[in-house]
């Protein structure tokens, strides 16, 4: 194994990782597409980094954490939700960034991933902030799960559901700018939506639903970047690869939700 | 003459108030401790916005007071549990993992297959008592309940009640209760406080049988000038 598969592989389980366990609330909140939508908010700000030459990832986290602040305050003026407004800048966003890009492999690494150029640095940065993502949720992912079964039972326990909103918001964007060094700005919402849909046909309680979550976003993400070196086919960027290996994931955890209710 | 003891709560002229529009116009009532108090009237009358109000969660006006070292349990009239995953147990953990068992076997809920069922599977009436556990868990000496039934059918909803009250007699737990149901105002609660708007009425709750007030209270709403009276 190379060092560059070894750091790719690391990154992808603890970004995979991060991103199923967060994944698992935007999934509950019905929110699954606000990840998806969130992630090319990112563009302009990987083109920045790419046109002015420091780390584009950096670039996509100041835009997301700026975007995800933003996109709080408007929900919290207007109680639109979410997903409206995350959808009337989404487009945007990704008009501008293609606009701005003008390199047109580097178009393609932001688009679709570059696992493949993952350096030790990178691998290492990737597991300590997943780390600090995932405890920071654990924190308050029931308090999450109390606000989303009632606002007003959050309220009267004393929960301060705006501002563990903001705060969720912003881990959300953390592990979406990882998550595009993965599968790229168009491909990192499956991320954040399809391990947690899979390990929501198998749970019945919070506690598998969470695991479940986190280690089928490791073994989805994992798993595709080790089948997509295994081909070894250069035009074949890894992000589309661990989306079919994750989506394969998802079909069979369907197969076994309908044979446990068919007991067959 | 009341003492301050045996006062648990007082409200004097509370006013809320949305942009448009005034949801409760200078309310006053007294309630002393191990009452119950139905809080009853028309839809849009202001029940839940008192309720809110006395949690709180709105902005309001006049004065709100409580008595010493009160605590809390509320239960809202709407939740959203069906698409989960979340177990009766892991729920209630979030509270008080402690007293989970005790919790449940208080309110009648004794099934160990019960507690490992998803809150969302649960018929209504096995809701609505894991979320009364959910209020009593922490000991609280004050009850708020919105509609503390709705989508039980009637069997469940007598059976409820009943072991409310036990619960309340047991813990001498004051009670404060949303309900449209005559014959609950009658038999499970002590005064009646009813809103449409202002108060309309203050007082024992076996007068809900007068057709008189009735139509007083469900009619065009005639406010009560002052409010003196404990309840």
């Amino acid at each position: 194994m190379t060092d560059g598969l070894l750091f790719g592989l690391v990154t992808g389980i603890a970004v995979g990782f991060a991103a199923g366990y967060l994944g698992g609330i935007m999934v509950l909140e019905k929110m699954a597409l606000v990840g998806d939508a969130l992630s090319h908010v990112a563009l302009p700000g990987l083109a920045l980094g790419i046109l002015l030459g420091f780390n584009p990832i950096l670039g996509g986290f100041a835009f997301l954490f700026v975007s995800a602040v933003v996109i709080w305050e408007i929900g919290r003026v207007t109680k639109l939700s979410f997903e409206t407004i995350v959808g009337a800048v989404f487009t945007l966003a990704l008009a501008v960034g293609i606009l701005m890009i003008r390199d047109l492999d580097a178009l393609e690494a932001a688009l679709f991933g570059d696992i493949g150029t993952v350096s030790l640095v990178d691998a290492v940065l990737a597991v300590i902030v997943s780390v600090v993502a995932v405890s920071l949720i654990r924190i308050i992912y029931k308090q999450i799960v109390i606000s989303m079964i009632s606002e007003e039972l959050a309220i009267s326990e004393g929960i301060n559901v705006p501002r563990i909103n903001l705060l969720y918001l912003l881990l959300v964007s953390l592990v979406v700018a990882l998550g595009i060094k993965v599968t790229g700005t168009l491909l990192v919402g499956f991320l954040v939506v399809t391990p947690a849909a899979a390990a929501k046909n198998l749970s019945s309680n919070l506690f598998r639903y969470s695991i479940l979550s986190s280690v089928l976003g490791a073994i989805s993400a994992s798993s595709g970047i080790f089948v997509s070196s295994y081909l070894n086919l250069p035009s074949v960027p890894p992000g589309p690869i661990v989306v079919i290996v994750g989506v394969i994931i998802f079909l069979a955890t369907i197969l076994i939700k309908w044979k446990t209710k068919m007991n067959i | 003459m009341e003492t301050l003891d045996d006062v648990i709560l007082k409200v004097t002229d509370l006013t809320v108030q949305l942009p448009n529009q005034t949801i409760l116009d200078k309310i006053s009532f007294q309630l002393r401790r191990g009452t119950t108090l139905a809080v009853i009237g028309p839809n849009g009358a202001g029940k839940t916005m008192l309720f809110r109000a006395l949690l709180n969660l709105v902005p309001y006006k006049g004065k709100i007071e409580w008595a010493n070292k009160v605590k809390i349990g509320y239960v809202p009239q709407n939740l959203f549990p069906s698409d989960i995953p979340i177990s009766v147990k892991e729920f209630l953990s979030i509270k008080n993992a402690a007293k989970v068992e005790n919790a449940l076997n208080s309110v009648g809920l004794r099934s160990e297959d019960l507690r490992k069922k998803r809150l969302g599977a649960l018929s209504g009436g096995q809701l609505r008592r894991v979320l009364i556990a959910w209020a009593v868990i922490d000991s609280p000496n004050v009850l708020l309940f919105d509609e503390p039934t709705t989508g039980v059918d009637l069997d469940s909803e007598e059976a409820i009640y009943r072991m409310l009250i036990e619960l309340e007699k047991k813990n001498n737990i004051t009670t404060l209760l949303i309900s449209h149901d005559v014959h609950i105002i009658r038999h499970y609660s002590d005064f009646m406080l009813a809103l449409n708007g202002c108060v309309t009425f203050f007082g024992e709750s076996k007068r809900i049988m007068e057709p008189e007030l009735q139509s007083m209270i469900y009619g065009e709403p005639v406010c009560m000038e002052h409010n003196d009276e404990v309840g």
